[in-house]
């Protein structure tokens, strides 16, 4: 009969082994892309994983053949300034809900948590007839400002923004500032996490949306990246090399942002779940 | 002087908060709320591209009803939110149980890597897992091949019943850690007295889990059934970037989302769009209510 501690260490063992066991089937997907982006076209499909000698055929051609780069600019401008957009209205907004009485905050409130409810493809189409009456279709312009406002965002700002302790506030009116500047060098500062968490959450609505923009983008010197690589599936179907290649550089920039606010993020997210 | 300024601050003061929601109230109304009500007056209408209207009332709704296109969209979306609830979410609360242990080392790599497939967007996993599925050079078939014995030449995206389980298998990859994040979060958020009061009166770890732990996650645990539905029922890009940009072998990969897409961006339908749309919209909010209800999340707040 097994004695308690070698019962603990039997259940230790099992569960590292499932842990190790998950981990490995969650990591070779990606580490497979890895390998694919890396091999010339002859050992693509020869070798499972990375073949002995390292090709840079894949991003080569990527560059030369495919308008990449274009892709990937226009990606990392309409992300940029989405994310900009986003954060100054939605923490702007979110401080005037959490910090002020006034006429009509209530109505603002309940018409915003109604319309998180409702699933955003239902406005596609008259969305795509607005844009297209604005002259706004197949421009940075059309794919940027009907998704400036983030319902979310606003949410998530008010929500760490009730935490400012208004005798703060109040010392900053009485040196002298004005409401902006209350929110500009107070509540800013003291919201910093959740500005990295929403950075975060924003970049990566903007980078990796799909349906929007393959609405609205008709002119390939337009596309970002998610309709590029999808034309580029139809256009060089064979080219898996290049095509793996242009999916690990599509997933590079979120993963570096994720590192580099991984903290604010989890915590964010967590945050978020147990009051939700 | 000063009295003026004065006035001037309390002014300031008082309409602040009205300039601070304008830029998001403005293009709230206008890029939310208006598309919205515009919505549901495009759905009496059936229109070929932006410019020409004819209305028709509701029979875009009476004909979504016999239309064995929409019947094979929701039947396929509704098969693929059953197993990201029913499969999936078990998967993500295991997991999430796993990693509570407090004796676990090396917490943060777990977490990181199970969850790290979530930071890939929907349209590159969908790149990446239809190279992963070919026949006989795929990364999957190999494996399965070398480790089950499966047929190498498995066509998963070209079989029309292997499209579905594709699907499922693919979201699972991307969402099982995700979701666990929420599980987690709960997990660690359970009073710790509570278990050692189970303990004293002798209840196994299996009653623990049932009267303690299972109580303790509910209201998280309906919030992400809730939210995965919602987006379940939203799928898109996976089937239609992984299937070419088609809908699969006899339709297997068709959603509704992307019927609406279909009909309404390259059939120029907007009209037909908008009452799919709707009927979406509808849907989703009845499974919600109903799963709600069913979870006892309102029952709590009387």
């Amino acid at each position: 009969m097994p004695t308690n501690s070698v019962k603990k260490q039997l259940l230790q063992v099992a569960l590292y082994t499932a842990l190790i066991a998950c981990t490995i089937v969650m990591l070779t997907p990606m580490v497979w892309l890895i390998a694919a982006s890396m091999k010339g076209p002859d050992d693509l499909f020869h070798y499972i994983f990375f073949a002995p000698r390292l090709s840079l055929h894949n991003f080569r051609q990527l560059f030369s053949d495919i308008p990449f780069l274009r892709f990937l600019m226009n990606s990392v401008f309409v992300a940029g300034t989405t994310v900009l957009v986003q954060l100054f209205f939605s923490s702007l907004g979110g401080f005037a809900l959490a910090k002020y009485e006034f006429r009509g905050k209530k109505i603002i409130m309940i018409v915003m948590l109604a319309t998180m409810m409702i699933p955003v493809q239902v406005l596609m189409a008259p969305l795509y007839e607005l844009i297209y009456r604005m002259r706004l279709v197949d421009s940075y312009l059309g794919l940027i400002v009907p998704g400036a406002v983030s319902v979310f965002g606003m949410f998530l700002f008010r929500q760490s923004m009730l935490q400012i302790p208004d005798d703060l506030l109040q010392a900053g009116r009485i040196d002298g500032c004005n409401e902006f500047r209350l929110y500009w060098n107070i509540a800013i500062p003291i919201s910093r996490p959740m500005i990295g968490a929403f950075c975060l959450i924003s970049f990566m609505g903007s980078w990796n949306s799909f349906l929007w923009p393959q609405i609205i983008l008709h002119t390939q010197e337009r596309f970002t990246l998610t309709i590029g690589l999808n034309q580029m599936v139809g256009l060089y179907a064979q080219e898996y090399g290049a095509l793996m290649a242009g999916t690990l550089l599509s997933v590079l920039p979120v993963v570096i942002l994720f590192f580099l606010l991984q903290k604010e993020f989890i915590s964010g997210l967590a945050a978020g779940a147990i009051k939700g | 002087m000063t009295m003026q300024r004065m006035a001037l601050f309390r002014l300031q003061r008082k309409y602040a908060p009205y300039l601070f929601v304008t830029p998001f109230i403005v293009l709230f109304l206008l890029f939310g709320v208006y598309p919205l009500i515009k919505s549901l007056v495009l759905a009496t209408y059936i229109t070929s591209g932006p410019k020409s209207h004819l209305f028709v009332g509701l029979e875009n709704f009476r004909f979504l009803l016999s239309d064995p296109d929409f019947h094979k969209a929701v039947r396929n979306t509704t098969v693929f939110a059953f197993f990201s609830v029913f499969l999936q979410l078990p998967l993500s609360l295991g997991l999430a149980l796993l990693l509570n242990r407090e004796l676990v080392k090396g917490r943060d790599f777990f977490r990181f890597s199970f969850f790290s497939p979530h930071l890939v967007g929907q349209v590159f996993v969908a790149v990446l897992f239809s190279v992963i599925f070919i026949p006989q050079f795929g990364l999957l078939n190999r494996v399965l091949h070398a480790v089950t014995g499966l047929a190498l030449d498995t066509k998963w995206l070209t079989n029309p019943s292997l499209v579905m389980p594709a699907l499922i298998l693919t979201s699972l990859w991307m969402y099982v850690g995700f979701n666990m994040i929420y599980f987690l979060a709960a997990l660690q958020a359970v009073d710790r007295e509570l278990y050692d009061a189970a303990q004293v009166d002798g209840a196994s770890a299996f009653q623990q889990f049932l009267h303690v732990t299972i109580p303790g996650i509910r209201p998280v645990a309906v919030f992400v059934m809730v939210l995965s539905t919602i987006g379940s029922f939203q799928l898109f890009e996976l089937p239609y970037v992984m299937l070419g940009n088609s809908s699969g072998p006899e339709g297997a990969g068709l959603t509704v989302v992307m019927y609406l897409y279909n009909n309404g961006f390259v059939s120029g339908d907007l009209g037909y769009a908008s009452a799919i749309g709707w009927s979406l919209a509808l849907g989703v909010l009845l499974i919600s209510l109903v799963q709600m209800r069913f979870t006892g999340t309102w029952k709590r707040e009387e």
